[in-house]
């Protein structure tokens, strides 16, 4: 049993303080947004969260395409640690979004294609956990969820242009809006300056999470090959 | 040359196999009928509903039949060893996989082939047009493309039969949608122009996966 490594210990306090500091920006110091009020500051995290999904599915299908080719274990660890790290901060993007949505749009939830495309994105990655499940041999496993995790990219995008053929009224902050877009606002320097803050500590969070579930899957690693020698 | 040959034989195979034991095709075949029975009732599919939702009644039925189809197609290779023995043969692997997917397609065509005219007898609409008929051609096409693929995957694994739709469905959301609007598009007289976007997508869903099987397929069926 190998100790927490040193850098890891950094890692986490920087994570810690950058995390509290961007919270404190998004309360204090990203001005209020003059129409919708103190819900807008959901957007910070929102777009964060969201980011940290994408970022996940995109690592854990570049881990996939380098376990084709390289056969090696620790890609597919990389993979279904990436995975679940972006269910969990795709969901919290709904779920924050849903927030947002309630007093803005005046619903939960509505049919936009973003919305649509994150939903079928969850599903896919569950579907892949549901796959992993499924199969006992730890070298097939890691072959078939590579596969499955390559096709569930590919596919994210497609989905998303086939939902926004529809109207979309989800807003574009970033870039320009579709007209019929509700809930849409200019950013200030300072309210730019806490989104990008918030994004900054994010991909923190994300590499920080990485790092721990990688271990974690070592560790489990480990543990079953003790078993493996206690049984023999 | 060879290439071809040997894709042209699994496609015979599967095809004389079906002929002599027809439980592929009459299950898919009942299936689907009974399924859009079922939406007769739950939609009420009155002259006025009709128009809206036939080309989503045909899409659900055809990709529940087709994951049927998938299912038992790949589970008669894994269940008597078939499917090493295709492995043995020395050809390129992707040969097999084309070979099963053109299978399934046929296998899918041949089933729609004779659920469009039965809806078309049954609610008398008119569904023999050209450009939806191209429609359920290139959705089929995409829905076995990656079908075919995931099948390969799910026959191996602990929970088989269970699995395949929750891999499959969300992959093929994208061309499904693209197939019902476009359907939808031709069936009620659109003009080309507002369609043309759906058959867009569906030839790059098709594209794109196919050009996946084809590269991974090797690493699906690998021991």
């Amino acid at each position: 049993m190998q100790t927490k490594p040193k850098a890891l210990t950094y890692l986490d306090i920087f994570t810690a303080t950058v995390f509290l500091a961007s919270v404190g920006m998004v309360f204090f110091y990203a001005p209020m947004e003059a129409v919708m009020g103190n819900v807008q500051r959901v957007f910070y995290f929102h777009v964060a969260v969201g980011w940290v999904g994408m970022l996940s599915f995109f690592v854990a299908a570049i881990a996939g395409v380098l376990y084709l080719r390289s056969k090696d274990r620790k890609w597919d660890m990389v993979a279904q640690a990436a995975v679940e790290i972006g269910i969990v901060f795709t969901f919290l993007n709904i779920v924050t979004g849903s927030i947002w949505a309630r007093p803005i749009w005046n619903t939960w939830w509505t049919w936009d294609p973003r919305l649509t495309t994150a939903t079928i994105m969850e599903l896919i990655y569950f579907a892949y956990l549901m796959l992993r499940q499924g199969i006992e041999d730890p070298e097939r496993r890691a072959r078939f969820g590579a596969v499955y995790v390559i096709l569930g990219f590919v596919s994210v995008p497609l989905t998303f242009f086939s939902a926004r053929l529809f109207r979309t009224i989800h807003p574009v902050v970033i870039g320009t809006n579709q007209p019929g877009a509700e809930g849409q606002f200019d950013m200030t320097p300072k309210m730019l300056q806490t989104f990008l803050f918030s994004l900054f500590t994010f991909t923190f969070v994300f590499i920080d999470l990485m790092w721990h579930r990688l271990r974690l899957g070592r560790f489990a690693e480990q543990v079953e090959q003790l078993k493996l020698k206690l049984s023999l | 040359m060879t290439f071809l040959r040997a894709t042209l034989a699994v496609i015979t195979k599967d095809l004389a196999g079906e002929l002599r034991s027809r439980e592929l095709l009459s299950a898919m075949l009942v299936f689907a009928v009974t399924v859009i029975l079922i939406f007769n009732f739950a939609l009420e599919l009155d002259v006025k509903t009709r128009g809206t939702v036939t080309a989503g009644v045909l899409w659900v039925t055809f990709a529940f039949a087709g994951s049927l189809g998938l299912n038992r197609s790949m589970a008669i290779e894994k269940d008597r060893g078939c499917m090493d023995g295709l492995l043995l043969a020395p050809v390129d692997r992707s040969a097999i996989y084309f070979g099963k997917m053109i299978g399934n397609l046929l296998f899918m065509l041949l089933v729609e082939a004779i659920v469009l005219p039965l809806y078309s007898i049954l609610y008398n609409i008119n569904l023999f047009q050209g450009g939806f008929l191209g429609v359920v051609f290139l959705g089929s096409l995409g829905y076995v493309s990656v079908g075919t693929l995931l099948a390969t995957m799910t026959i191996q694994t602990r929970t088989r039969d269970v699995l395949l739709p929750i891999l499959l469905f969300p992959l093929a959301i994208p061309v499904i949608i693209a197939a019902v609007k476009a359907s939808m598009g031709y069936l009620q007289g659109l003009e080309a122009e507002s369609i043309r976007p759906w058959l867009n997508l569906l030839l790059v869903y098709d594209t794109v996966f196919i050009a996946i099987a084809f590269m991974v397929f090797d690493f699906v069926v690998e021991e």
